[in-house]
């Protein structure tokens, strides 16, 4: 279905990655977030309290991330487009409830504007550390979408594309900033709003008395509900039973869960996501996400003109992984380079995935600002060699 | 939609009635403690969980208050008034 | 002679409101918790809200456990999280109403910050906070609410650390209504239910109930009836007390009864108050759905 109207600003603007973000959840129907300040995402909460109340909706900043990020799902569970937006400190406290909407299949976005750590790190500067983080941080097993937006165009439009998943595939869907795209400013261009594709959230048309809120579809995927309908449904975040009542033992265990990480791994090819440039003819692979991308293309672009045939692989969806594509390069080329703002995060899921067809380098930067091209180039040149 | 179980207690001037879910019981003892007219006591035999469920010790006396239902922890034990119609006759025994 | 009317087969007041394919429950003997459910359905049907907009959110614990046996739409969330969630819930669709109904580790300890937020800004809520002076779920543990001087797992020889006062710490948050009972004291509980119900902001209706496995063993309080006698005994009615003096004390006196009951704009009231006041004719109202 098409967007609403009201949330869709449309028209040429020059936002930072904050402000489309927040943008991009009005423009994809967002009707209700609840957040706490944290730098350097505090901008889009801001931006949303400022528009919803004229758009239609509601805001309500909680007294912490705790309380954020369940607020959201209990808002989810009345029948709102809901999401929450934090840094690193508050993506840790955010752990357990990004867990139990896992566990629910509740349909939201949580926003990751993420800094330099660990602990309290750098909080006006940029990072790309929580990237494991968005994959493993709950405990238990379950597995989310995360995408990685590296401009503020992309903040918008996959922001978008983050609230369609969540509700295709009922789970917490993570979209990875940085504080770099968070803050920079660029022309952001909002289409209107017939130009932007929204899925609506699959509300049963069974009655209460054969609905099950665990009940997968083909897909597997179960139908929404909303409290208030008479459908008289139990969520829990215990091992639970497609009726939703408490089922704990290893039946049940093995039922649940592994349809919940199945949920995503075998709808894997249609979720992944990712741009190459100059890739066809590329002897080396250079993998970056993020701000990232931006000054490893620098990079290649002065590796190209001294000749070496390097390409781009920009994972969008971060998770989960391109693992096929990895694989597949890893026949052809001589090597990746991936570039990252932390000491090592993607690459092990690229070397992973290489399996040892194709060399693995990693540039690394503990954050604060992004690399210099001249270290990617570096080891471009040390892998072309 | 349960069935109302085991020992329904009639008798003329009974005003209530209690029900009892045999199986439920764990023989804590509210409802024997706090019924007014005292009328409940837990029974010598037991159920398959090995509690002793309570029964009604004077049929006569259960007004159908509820006390034992309000207090049930367990769901095993409810109370209903029930009106008791008064012939002719008894009310001019009263009234004379 | 009178004639004996035909007694048509009643059902128990709770049941339409029990998960019957989930009975029995998990609670223990003498466990004062599901005497609280029976005045919780008794107080449903009482205020003849419509069961199918009646949401009740719990925590983890023993209490936490209710809202799985609740045939309402029903919320078993994390530990400490039940007021957020349920926050969220109703900001979202006001029609609602929504119940929370935990025990006093749940709320008090881990949910404590959002506890006195919640009750700050007059989230229209009905809290029913389960006392049992521990953590029964985990074992016995020592609680925000166990007395001085009473034994827990984690306090072996003595709790050392002084309880709250939760009609005090509600009413100081601001709470509008704020009532405590015992198991003992049914149909108040039932009728502070009701008033809850009925009434519009943060309702907080604290229940001092028997952890007979845990709590009263380890104390060598005897058995739930012996405390059900002791809360007879000891309890007082005292409506309109001031919350700064309703401690209690290990095997003290327990004042009861209804403290507080105000009136103040909710939040969501507030809320739309706020906008329309600065947005004018631009505010659009969120709307049920």
């Amino acid at each position: 279905m098409k967007a609403n109207p009201a949330g869709v600003l449309t028209g040429a603007h020059f936002l930072d990655g904050d402000q489309a973000c927040c943008e991009g959840a009005l423009a994809a129907g967002a009707n209700f977030a609840a957040g706490y300040p944290i730098t350097p995402s505090t901008e889009v909460v801001e931006r949303f309290a400022a528009r919803i109340p004229t758009v239609g909706g509601l805001f309500i900043q909680m007294e912490d991330e705790l309380a954020s990020s369940i607020a959201i799902l209990g808002a989810a569970w009345a029948g709102k487009k809901v999401f929450t937006v934090t840094s690193g400190p508050g993506f840790s406290l955010m752990m357990e409830h990004i867990g139990l909407a896992a566990m629910t299949e509740t349909p939201c976005v949580f926003v990751d504007v993420q800094r330099g750590g660990p602990s309290t790190g750098l909080p006006t500067l940029p990072g790309q550390a929580d990237m494991m983080q968005a994959r493993w941080g709950s405990h238990g097993d379950y597995e989310t979408i995360a995408l990685c937006p590296n401009s503020p165009q992309e903040c918008f439009d996959l922001m978008i594309d983050a609230f369609n998943l969540a509700e295709q595939y009922r789970l917490p869907v993570l979209f990875m900033m940085d504080e770099c795209v968070g803050h920079m400013t660029e022309k952001v261009v909002i289409p209107p709003a017939d130009g932007i594709e929204i899925f609506p959230r699959r509300f049963t048309s069974l009655p209460p008395s054969e609905y099950k809120p665990f009940k997968p579809g083909t897909d597997g995927v179960p139908e929404m509900v909303k409290a208030g309908d008479g459908y008289r449904f139990h969520i829990t975040g215990l091992t639970h039973d497609e009726q939703g009542y408490p089922a704990m033992n290893w039946r049940e265990q093995e039922k649940l869960v592994r349809r919940l990480v199945e949920k995503v791994r075998k709808n894997t090819d249609q979720i992944v996501r990712y741009e190459e440039r100059d890739i066809e003819d590329a002897e080396v692979v250079v993998v970056a996400y993020g701000i990232t991308s931006r000054v490893a293309l620098r990079a290649i672009q002065m590796a190209r003109a001294e000749g070496i045939r390097v390409g781009l692989l920009r994972p969008i969806v971060v998770w989960p992984f391109p693992e096929k594509h990895i694989r597949e390069l890893s026949e052809k080329v001589k090597a990746f380079v991936v570039v990252e703002m932390n000491y090592g995060q993607m690459v092990y899921e690229v070397e992973r995935c290489a399996a040892g067809k194709a060399r693995t380098e990693l540039v690394d930067h503990g954050g604060g600002t992004v690399h210099e091209p001249e270290d990617v180039l570096k080891a471009i040149r040390e892998v072309a060699r | 939609m349960p069935e109302p179980p085991v020992s329904l207690a009639r008798s003329r001037k009974h005003r209530g009635v209690v029900y009892i879910n045999w199986d439920r019981c764990k023989g804590c003892g509210f409802c024997v403690e706090f019924c007014p007219p005292k009328v409940l006591a837990l029974a010598d035999s037991y159920n398959a969980h090995g509690y002793h469920p309570p029964h009604l010790t004077n049929e006569q006396g259960c007004t159908g208050c509820d006390l034992c239902g309000l207090y049930c922890p367990d769901f095993a034990i409810y109370g209903v008034r029930v009106p008791v119609e008064i012939s002719e006759a008894e009310v001019k025994a009263h009234e004379g | 002679m009178s004639t004996l009317p035909m007694v048509e087969p009643a059902i128990n007041p709770v049941e339409p409101f029990l998960r019957t394919d989930r009975m029995p429950h998990i609670w223990c003997p003498g466990c004062g918790i599901g005497t609280t459910v029976n005045c919780f359905a008794r107080a449903l049907v009482e205020s003849k809200l419509n069961l199918d907009k009646v949401a009740i959110v719990s925590g983890i614990g023993c209490t936490g456990r209710v809202a799985g046996y609740m045939r309402l739409d029903s919320f078993h969330t994390t530990h400490g999280r039940a007021i957020p969630f349920a926050t969220g819930l109703k900001l979202a669709n006001p029609e609602l109403s929504v119940v929370v109904y935990s025990g006093d580790g749940d709320l008090i300890a881990i949910g404590g910050n959002h506890f006195i937020h919640a009750a700050r800004r007059n989230v229209d809520l009905k809290v029913i906070c389960i006392n049992n002076f521990t953590y029964g779920m985990t074992g016995g543990q020592v609680a925000p609410t166990t007395p001085i001087g009473a034994t827990a797992t984690t306090t072996p020889y003595g709790c050392f650390e002084r309880p709250f006062n939760l009609p005090y710490l509600a009413e100081s948050s601001g709470a509008v209504y704020v009532a405590r009972w015992t198991s003992f004291h049914v149909r108040h509980i039932t009728r502070s239910m009701v008033e809850a119900f009925n009434k519009k902001g943060f309702s907080f209706i604290e229940i001092i109930t028997p952890c007979p496995t845990l709590y009263l063993r380890r104390n060598k309080l005897g058995d739930s009836l012996d405390t059900m006698r002791y809360y007879k005994q000891k309890s007082v009615i005292k409506n309109g007390a001031n919350t700064k003096e309703v401690e209690i004390a290990l095997g003290g006196e327990i004042i009861c009864g209804k403290f507080v009951d105000i009136e103040r704009p909710t939040l969501g009231q507030s809320m739309s108050m706020q906008l329309s006041k600065s947005l004018g004719a631009r505010y659009a109202a969120p709307g049920g759905r």
